[in-house]
């Protein structure tokens, strides 16, 4: 509880730097307005009209404000026109992505901590894997996939998955190599099999590398559908709400996207938060 | 079984090939133990004391001479789960509880769940640790989690117990403690203790028999038998018996060990 003071207090300085830029970035609209009109105008009409422009360069924070709550309280969810209609779309390819990317992340993983062969060849192309620009790529990747039969919320999960199982392989390459020579060998005298070794050593002892990944990857996974839903056209999505925002110059739309993205992102890394501290917490491991 | 006593080793070498060149860790290395004995080696660091224990557990490899554990080769020694050992730290698994520590080499070894409680629940009041068996290793002492790696050890009940510096972390009044339980669980279970220290007290309180070794290379320099009872109350360290036994095991150690290096 004792966070709460300094979260406030920075969340209060972003404001009041958001509303000064608004007024700021707004002002120029209202004097070209004004001169156009042929009237002087001073600060006094100035500030408040910069905050209540219907195509405002930079919306002021209470207007995005309202605009996520007419789009998910005041709509049905059914409507296309409500935020939490398009954050499913993108949620659902999110979570999909997710789960295929670290399956990926972790079987690599694993092949790469077994197999010498795959620890020399594969980590390099894990790596040049995540300097391809995304963005760049993300068109071509829908293309072939809808090629070959793939489309919709498969292909955006893909986009998903290719960005998350990196955070998974890596942190999870170092996890299942955290045991330390000593624990290997009382596995040794034991005379236990490779598979009781990873199921009741490696794999445990890599449970706080999986969760520390999985925060990574949930955000990234979230990009990687907002990024997926661009290039398509697609019908729904934040990533569409956004594109949409931008072609008819409808800045709140394009705001309120971003900040539902924004939320949905916190409440998934949070989620996994509290399943770290459920699975981890009571053993002293959650720290 | 060729051969009698639990550990029979006759020339035994060992030379690591490291990137400074070859290392002699043990040169010429012959020892015998019979069951049931408690026998500590004891030496300054670098005199392949934990290196011979490694190697009667097959976890090091000799270059040269023979080795029989139990009658076997280590390796079958080892496959045949002929003995426990305990580290110089305890290693229990953070996440699992007292109880589940104790149970992992049961797990592993595939005994049936009923064996293993019982098992489980055997070896803990053995250490004295009856009623920490739901705890997680981090609400125990340290003194508490090095009880409970002996535990694990003992639960398959192995004849063959190797510790390597077991209390070495531990402050002296809790070694102490230890040492006294450790002795009284030798006498109660019979087992063959091979118990790698480098503190003279602790050899001499414990040992049926002595190993002095010295470094560079590696090697024994002198067994001593100990005259002293089997019943050792912790003031026995001030009779005259066992202060002669220390000053011969001090001796061992400066004939074989330059301190001036």
């Amino acid at each position: 509880m004792r966070s709460i003071l300094p979260i406030a207090a920075i969340c209060f300085a972003i404001v009041t730097v958001w509303y000064v830029g608004a007024v700021g970035l707004n002002a120029k609209w209202e004097r070209d307005q004004a001169s156009r009109a042929g009237v002087e105008i001073g600060w006094a009409e100035i500030i408040p009209a910069t905050m209540s422009q219907d195509r405002p360069v930079l919306p002021a924070p209470h207007q995005v404000a309202v605009e996520i709550w007419k789009t998910t309280v005041e709509k049905r969810i059914t409507s296309k026109r409500s935020l939490v209609y398009h954050g499913w779309i993108t949620l659902s390819a999110t979570l999909l992505g997710f789960v295929m990317g670290v399956g990926l992340g972790i079987l690599l993983a694993v092949g790469i901590v077994h197999n010498r062969a795959m620890d020399l060849s594969v980590m390099p192309w894990v790596i040049s894997s995540q300097t391809v620009p995304i963005l760049a790529v993300a068109p071509m990747i829908i293309v072939v996939l809808y090629n070959v039969g793939i489309s919709g919320i498969v292909a955006k999960a893909a986009i998903s998955a290719y960005l998350s199982f990196f955070p998974v392989a890596v942190g999870m390459v170092k996890g299942l190599r955290a045991p330390d020579d000593m624990q290997l060998d009382l596995m040794r005298t034991y005379n236990a099999s490779a598979w009781q070794v990873f199921w009741k050593l490696r794999w445990p002892s890599s449970l706080p590398y999986l969760f520390a990944s999985l925060k990574v990857a949930i955000a990234i996974a979230l990009v990687g559908a907002i990024i997926g839903e661009l290039p398509t056209g697609s019908q729904g999505g934040f990533g569409a709400r956004m594109l949409n925002g931008s072609y008819y110059g409808q800045v709140l739309i394009i705001w309120s996207a971003l900040f539902g993205a924004a939320i949905c992102a916190a409440l998934m890394v949070g989620a996994i938060g509290v399943a770290q501290r459920a699975v981890l917490g009571r053993t002293g491991q959650a720290r | 079984m060729t051969r009698a006593g639990a550990i029979v080793a006759s020339s035994l070498d060992l030379v690591f090939q490291t990137n400074d060149g070859p290392v002699h860790a043990l040169s010429n290395v012959d020892l015998e133990v019979a069951p049931g004995e408690f026998i500590s080696f004891i030496g300054p660091s670098g005199c392949g004391k934990t290196t011979l224990l490694r190697v009667i557990a097959d976890l090091e490899q000799p270059t040269g001479g023979t080795i029989a554990v139990n009658g076997m080769t280590p390796r079958e020694a080892r496959l045949n789960r002929a003995y426990g050992y305990v580290f110089q730290a305890a290693g229990l698994y953070p996440w699992r509880t007292i109880e589940k520590n104790v149970r992992l080499p049961l797990e592993v070894m595939g005994y049936p769940a009923q064996e293993r409680a019982e098992r489980v629940s055997r070896v803990l009041d053995l250490v004295g640790l009856g009623d920490f068996g739901r705890m997680f290793p981090w609400q125990l002492s340290g003194g508490m989690q090095q009880r409970a790696s002996i535990a694990r050890a003992l639960s398959f009940d192995a004849d063959l117990l190797l510790m390597d510096e077991p209390f070495g972390a531990l402050d002296e009044i809790v070694r102490d403690h230890l040492n006294e339980q450790l002795l009284a669980l030798h006498a109660r279970t019979g087992k063959t203790v091979c118990f790698v220290t480098h503190s003279i007290p602790e050899a001499v309180y414990l040992s049926t028999k002595i190993v002095v070794m010295s470094p560079r290379p590696g090697r024994i320099i002198d067994v001593i038998e100990s005259p002293l009872p089997t019943e050792r109350p912790l003031d026995i360290r001030e009779s005259a018996a066992f202060l002669e036994l220390a000053g011969r095991v001090r001796e061992g150690l400066r004939a074989g060990h330059s301190y001036d290096e």
